[in-house]
């Protein structure tokens, strides 16, 4: 393979590389000119061949998504870039908008031209502030270049874009949960089908995509699928920005080939652990996904199928270092809060059974844990996410794949750190 | 929470131009909601039982709709809270990276707990979750500004520049 040069991020440590002249002194808005010449159909069949999959969490083909768009319904269709980033140990896309935000919004242009969209929004987390004060800087600019509103660069094509900000709640990163909020509700998921490109944002054909998905459409466009396909792994292609935080020396966003070793991360752009210390645990795609062991995760590929064939998945490709001093237990009660925190209270096992997670494990953190808890734990969680077959697209006992996203991480922190659990509640059975 | 307790004065938003701005962005008046309840807490400091009442009137909803959004969303707050809400992220990456000595922190130097404001109302104690910095960590969000990579000291003077 030719040595990576990175795509999304090659400009990000130049000055003012989040202005519209910067952008445009690299290429910017171009692949827009060539959009606007081709039939929109045209630029979903050449995304779909991309083989691009959604950089948020589910790794869906973004052509395919684009192509459940009604084409025959009168119905305005809405395109949503979902930037409201808050999976644990994510945090590409607040790098992207601060950066780069031109990349992204050329990419929700050709988005919107493609699905025949006139009307786009951001929907941006509330608390990045300002990434909010960032965007609204770069509309004005691109509607002051005529790149937004009518009649776009001289074509027929005419499109307004609104930011709308969140207000806190990490389930509004679910696309219906999402949508939902977008219509001034709290974000409870809804049941799919119907999926929001038939049934979306005011009952309208609706898109979701992420940040980074977006931002790699330009790209496609200038240089062509089969460009983009020949970068990485082979179901899972192009460039990706993987997230490095926890106990490592150099923690921060390292944008790759999709399949690069999750050692060469860690130990080389990461920089390894402070003070040498051993590996212990890593999640690789954001808190959502199964923790993978030390030897497991010196023997990974990052890419969707890698990860899936080590019972754990690449998400958000947030990755989480621990070494060898954090206690697995706290860990595990750390993420179970959060969870707990975020569960929007729609399903009952996951509102109850996130609830009873953190009592438990702060039962047990705190010296009280009994023989039983072991047991009840796995229960617990599979009563929340039971059934966890991605392969076949069901999620388990909730509408959404929260359930799932909380029952899989707490589940192998169990498993594969039973030793450590017991030892707690020995030490109880010790003091009886 | 609602208008039932005690009668309060109608909240009126200090610049109806803005307002404006928000429902011509929206194809439909109830998706403003969100960005109403933003601007009136900016402008008050907290979601009061009117503010709640004057957005339902605008968006054209029952209140009790308008308040299911401000307790579902945790940027929404229905208590006058300090004048710098320090909001420390307690989430994994941040909690292995030193989160709870700044909390604890907090807690020695203003004797207040998680949730509690000082008695001159300058500070509220947080802790939230995952403020999406974890490159960065530990984090700690002040009102609208992210300070990322904390020590205690550089958390020491950044606390004491604040009024």
């Amino acid at each position: 393979m030719n040595a990576f040069k990175p795509v999304l991020t090659e400009h990000i440590h130049q000055k003012d590389c989040h202005t519209l002249p910067f952008y445009k002194s690299v290429g910017g808005y171009k692949a827009l000119e060539k959009v606007l010449a081709m039939q929109p159909d045209a630029v979903i069949q050449e995304v779909k061949e991309s083989n691009l999959r959604g950089r948020g969490g589910a790794g869906f083909s973004t052509g395919v998504k684009w192509g459940f768009i009604p084409k025959d319904s009168d119905q305005p269709k809405y395109l949503i870039n979902n930037a409201d980033e808050s999976e644990p140990g994510t945090f590409k896309d607040r790098l992207l908008m601060n950066k780069t935000p031109h990349q992204m919004l050329e990419g929700m242009i050709i988005a919107s031209y493609a699905i025949n969209c006139n009307t786009a929004f951001i929907y941006i987390r509330g608390e990045f502030y300002k990434e909010y004060q960032v965007l609204k800087e770069t509309l004005a600019e691109a509607y002051q270049a005529n790149l937004l509103g009518q009649g776009i660069l001289g074509s027929d094509y005419n499109l307004e874009v609104v930011i709308h900000r969140g207000a806190g709640a990490y389930i509004c990163g679910e696309e219906t949960g999402l949508i939902e909020s977008l219509e001034g509700k709290r974000g409870w998921p809804r049941i799919k089908p119907p999926f929001p490109a038939i049934e979306g944002y005011l009952h309208c054909p609706t898109v979701v995509n992420n940040v980074e998905t977006l931002a790699c459409l330009p790209h496609i466009i200038n240089h062509g699928a089969d460009w983009f396909k020949s970068i990485g792994s082979e179901k899972g292609p192009g460039p990706r920005l993987f997230c490095v935080s926890g106990t490592v020396n150099n923690p921060g966003v390292f944008e790759e080939p999709m399949g690069i070793s999750l050692k060469e991360l860690i130990f080389d752009r990461a920089g390894g652990i402070p003070e040498n210390k051993q590996l212990k645990a890593v999640f690789p795609g954001g808190s959502s996904s199964a923790i993978l062991t030390a030897e497991e995760a010196l023997d990974v590929k990052m890419d969707f199928e890698d990860l899936v064939e080590k019972k754990s998945m690449l998400g958000s490709a947030g990755v989480i270092v621990m070494d060898e001093t954090v206690d697995m237990v706290q860990a595990c009660l750390n993420i179970a809060r959060f969870y707990a925190h975020e569960s929007c209270g729609q399903c009952t096992p996951c509102r109850e059974g996130t609830a009873w997670l953190v009592k438990m494990l702060t039962r047990i953190v705190n010296g009280q844990g009994k023989p039983d808890d072991i047991d009840m734990l796995y229960e617990i969680t599979d009563n929340i996410g039971g059934r966890i077959d991605f392969s076949k697209g069901s999620f388990g006992k909730t509408i959404c794949p929260f359930g799932e996203a909380v029952a899989w991480p707490v589940r192998s922190f169990v498993e594969k750190f039973e030793d450590e659990f017991r030892s707690y509640i020995s030490q109880v059975e010790a003091v009886a | 929470m609602n208008t039932m307790a005690t009668p309060q004065e109608k909240f009126i938003f200090a610049n109806p131009d803005k307002v404006d701005r928000i429902f011509s962005q929206y194809p439909d008046k109830k998706s403003a909601t969100l960005s109403l309840l933003h601007l009136a807490q900016a402008q008050e400091g907290y979601i009061s039982g009117s503010v709640i009442d004057t957005i339902a009137d605008l968006v054209e909803c029952h209140p009790a709709i308008v308040m299911d959004c401000v307790s579902f969303y945790s940027m929404f707050f229905t208590k006058p809270q300090g004048r710098h809400k320090i909001q420390v992220c307690q989430t994994l990456s941040c909690s292995v990276n030193g989160a709870d000595a700044l909390v604890d922190h907090v807690t020695n130097k203003f004797s207040i707990k998680p949730g509690e404001t000082t008695d001159d109302r300058r500070f509220t104690l947080m802790k939230v979750e995952c403020l999406g910095s974890c490159g960065t960590a530990p984090v700690v969000q002040i009102n609208n500004d992210y300070h990322e990579g904390l020590t205690n000291e550089r958390f020491d003077e950044l606390l004491e520049s604040l009024p």
